[in-house]
């Protein structure tokens, strides 16, 4: 039989990349602030495990101007989401075996 | 937020409440179905015992001949009487959500309000229109059912983004707009138990599941 955690992503273990994957898996793009008050973050924090999935090409960035003032909003990407799928079926997986 | 540790149940529980939390918007308060219901029956009751009932008009006469009264103002009285319900159930719903983010530490205004407020808009607004239209050429006895159905496809598309309640709210007031299309003598009162009882009832039925 197949490992059941065999598919676990590391990349998701922490729990905030879990909830960034989470929020971007139902909304096709969201903000910087629109994901920083969803999760309850510090600004510090939530940039570097955005910087870390973006650097796996698991979300894409975009920067553009509303008028004066940049924005900047992240994309989970098709890979990501297939990632992110993987990881799901692994922890219902996990919790069946037990 | 905590981080790390591996735990599935955990993890798919924090997952499931943030996909909610990012997809739904949980600020419409019961008390604006409510009160939005009550405002429609005091508008029923206005038209009722003033606009017909003050010159002792039959209604099944007005919807049938109104072109007869048109001197007496009863179309613009009615749209008057409509227009102020719509007012002040907006002025309530703005109200209780805006009480309920405030009570719960959540922003009222996101990108989910505008997303929701654009679904709810497009049905509503092209109903809006098509019942000017129908105002201009005389067809009065159409317009609660039309009134009934877009407002009811503009629930279906909130309820997307909202409570599941609003759906079928939604539906059942399609059902009755469509009802009201066929007995078209009734029609008054079909927008009555539409806009006034259905709305409290659905108003009672989310305040307890979701704020009780």
């Amino acid at each position: 039989m197949k490992n059941p955690i065999f598919d676990l992503q590391k990349v998701f273990e922490s729990r905030i990349r879990l909830g960034i994957m989470s929020a971007l898996s139902v909304n096709e793009r969201l903000d910087f602030n629109a994901l920083k008050e969803l999760l309850e973050l510090t600004d510090g924090n939530l940039a570097s495990h955005l910087k870390a999935l973006e650097q796996q090409e698991i979300i894409i960035v975009s920067k553009q101007f509303i008028g004066r003032k940049p924005s900047t909003t992240y994309m989970a990407t098709l890979y990501g989401k297939d990632l992110f799928r993987q990881h799901l079926e692994a922890l219902e997986r996990l919790i069946n075996n037990h | 937020m905590k981080a790390n540790i591996v735990n599935p149940k955990e993890d798919l529980q924090t997952i499931r409440e943030i996909m909610e939390r990012s997809s739904k918007f949980v600020s419409l308060s019961g008390l604006s179905g409510i009160f939005a219901g009550v405002c429609a029956l005091i508008g029923a009751a206005v038209a009722w015992f003033f606009i017909f009932g003050g010159d002792n008009i039959s209604i099944d006469d007005f919807l049938q001949n109104p072109a007869g009264f048109h001197n007496m103002h009863i179309g613009y009285n009615l749209a008057m009487d409509g227009l102020l319900v719509l007012g002040f159930a907006i002025l309530g719903t703005v109200y209780f959500s805006f009480r309920k983010a405030r009570v719960s530490g959540r922003k009222l205004w996101t990108n989910l309000t505008l997303r929701l407020l654009i679904h709810v808009m497009i049905p509503l607004i092209s109903g809006g229109i098509i019942i000017v239209v129908l105002l201009f050429r005389g067809i009065y006895d159409l317009i609660p059912s039309f009134m009934l159905i877009f407002y009811g496809l503009s629930l279906v598309n909130a309820g997307k983004f909202t409570f599941g309640e609003i759906h079928h709210l939604g539906l059942t007031e399609i059902v009755l707009g469509l009802i009201a299309s066929i007995f078209t003598a009734y029609s008054l009162l079909f927008w009555t138990i539409g806009f006034g009882l259905v709305h409290i009832l659905y108003g009672m039925l989310v305040y307890f599941r979701h704020e009780g």
